[in-house]
């Protein structure tokens, strides 16, 4: 943790000493939140509901999916251009340290342009949630911590997913450098997917998006429950530890990368 | 490079637009090259083309929606096979270093149209990208099943213009595009111009929602503007949702824009020039 501080350290007066570096991609990644948080809020102004969600219960998951991936991406970055770090040799010095390899990774690149869009994307949870407060409480002050409960898991469990993402991309980094952007699809797209409720999409899409890379088990089926909504029951408040599972998983699969890795510098 | 390239055209035959079809070809020749990253391209491409129809369709149904089911399907499938032809953040790597390194003053000396040469580049690159990725999204698009098939327009008609469309809408993305290289020329901030103008496009070309989703009063202020037939125009004549002698207008409007652009970029590029000086000795 202390090695961690002072990785963080380091990286924050490196990115800060080059301001007008970090201000651009800060606006940048604060305008693409925005222009999808206006998508949103234009299709709701038209027709109103999707698929029996409300406004704000859709910003509730838009929110929980920007806040988790933008902090994941804040602090993972390592795993998610680990290929870069492979390419340039990087990783040899760290195996050379005697220090373990995932702390180290984690050290080498922070990306404290995301926390622009972090913030955005909690102001919306909290927006949400305050609008959505009423019916949450409803039911008892036991209750109603389980439902905030709930949500928390929910924005923890899908930040656990997408650093699941990034490790496994990283660890397919030691088999090939080829096709690494088709992480992209489940990382961004997967982002852009969990905004909405799964739901709406098609089953095959949403079992493989449940049983597989389970964004479903942070997403509609615990809003159900955190929502107090009719026939949804308390088990679904622990379906969000499904993404920690798949965390740790893919911390197997980095293990197993890294025994294999050759180096290919000299 | 290119600089060989088109050198060595003009010398064989020293028509005046030589030189630029010599760029264009250079440029379309390399972009062919990446084909693997074309590939994960084409990937990424099908999955958010999935999320927006699913998205789009989910909301449709909840009430009258201004497309329907197919034409959304088809839209998006359309969109996301020339989606390089019409965003604005597809950007040319090279020139962009070309700007900020200073080496652009080497382009002066050459006895070519910095505007023309430069827009015959971008838009061989642009080419280059939707001519991988098009084909392979569109024909596996239109074996989907319902509802989320990629269509052929209602007639041969309807088609053709809706190709006419797309070409006028990759002139403009390039004449718009083109300000954010000369505002990079200007501040020597390579992406400060597209990561304003980027998302601005998308959302006034109805890349991001389709323009009918939008509320009348916008709409209605959008269809003004240049954007316009960035995407809406060829998207929903190729879906049908815009029949041909209802796009006469948004056509001559975009035309109009095209000759307006033009004309206003080459100015500001020139003015640019005259205004710095260039970094590196």
């Amino acid at each position: 943790m202390e090695l961690w501080l002072r990785y963080a350290r380091v990286a924050l007066m490196g990115q800060f000493s080059k301001r007008s570096n970090l201000v651009v991609v800060t606006l940048a990644q604060l305008l693409l939140t925005l222009s999808a948080l206006a998508a949103v809020l234009v299709l709701f102004a038209r027709f109103g509901t999707l698929a029996g969600y409300s406004r704000e219960e859709v910003l509730l998951l838009f929110g929980v999916a920007q806040v988790s991936f933008s902090l994941v991406e804040l602090l993972a970055r390592g795993f998610d251009s680990f290929s870069a770090i492979l390419a340039q040799g990087e990783f040899d010095r760290i195996l050379a340290r005697p220090r373990g390899t995932i702390l180290q990774v984690l050290g080498a690149r922070l990306e404290f342009s995301r926390l622009g869009r972090a913030l955005v994307g909690a102001a919306i949870l909290v927006h949400a949630l305050r609008a959505l407060g009423p019916a949450m409480v409803a039911d008892g002050p036991a209750l109603a911590a389980a439902r905030y409960a709930t949500v928390a898991s929910m924005t923890l469990g899908s930040g656990a997913i997408f650093a699941g993402i990034f490790v496994l991309g990283a660890s397919l980094a030691f088999v090939s450098p080829d096709g690494l952007e088709v992480v992209n699809i489940f990382s961004d797209g997967g982002r852009e997917m969990s905004q909405y409720p799964l739901s709406i999409y098609d089953k095959a899409l949403r079992r493989f998006f449940t049983f597989v890379v389970p964004f479903g088990c942070v997403n509609w089926l615990p809003l159900e429950f955190a929502l107090a909504r009719p026939g949804a029951s308390w088990p679904a408040a622990f379906l969000p530890l499904a993404g920690f599972a798949f965390l740790a998983l893919s911390f197997l699969a980095w293990r197993a990368g890294v025994r294999r890795h050759a180096s290919t510098g000299s | 490079m290119s600089a060989s390239a088109s050198a060595s055209v003009a010398a064989a035959r020293p028509s005046f637009l030589a030189p630029y079809l010599g760029l264009f070809r250079t440029r379309l020749v390399r972009g062919l090259a990446y084909r693997a990253a074309a590939a994960a391209g084409v990937a990424t491409q099908f999955f958010w083309g999935f999320i927006m129809i699913s998205v789009f369709q989910a909301f449709a149904r909840a009430g009258l929606s201004p497309l329907d089911p197919r034409e959304i399907a088809s839209y998006v499938w359309l969109q996301q096979a020339f989606l390089v032809l019409v965003v604005v953040w597809f950007r040319d790597a090279e020139l962009i270093r070309l700007i900020t390194t200073g080496d652009a003053a080497y382009e002066l000396v050459r006895p070519v149209d910095l505007y023309a040469q430069w827009y015959a580049r971008l838009l061989g690159g642009r080419l280059a990208g939707a001519a991988l990725r098009s084909l392979p999204i569109l024909l596996v698009a239109g074996l989907f099943p319902e509802p989320w098939r990629f269509r052929l327009p209602p007639d041969l008609a309807q088609a053709g213009l809706a190709f006419l469309a797309l070409a006028l809408a990759a002139a403009l993305t390039v004449s718009v595009s083109l300000f954010a290289y000369i505002l990079a020329l200007v501040t020597l901030q390579p992406y400060a111009a597209f990561i304003l103008l980027a998302p601005l496009a998308e959302f006034c070309s109805g890349l991001l929602v389709p323009l009918p989703f939008l509320p009348d009063a916008l709409r209605r202020v959008l269809e003004l503007l240049p954007f316009r037939a960035m995407l809406d125009l060829p998207a929903r004549l190729w879906s049908g949702s815009l029949t041909a002698s209802d796009s006469l207008r948004p056509f001559a409007l975009g035309l109009a824009w095209l000759l307006v652009l033009v004309p206003l970029g080459r100015a500001a590029l020139s003015a640019a020039l005259r205004a710095r000086d260039v970094p590196g000795g």
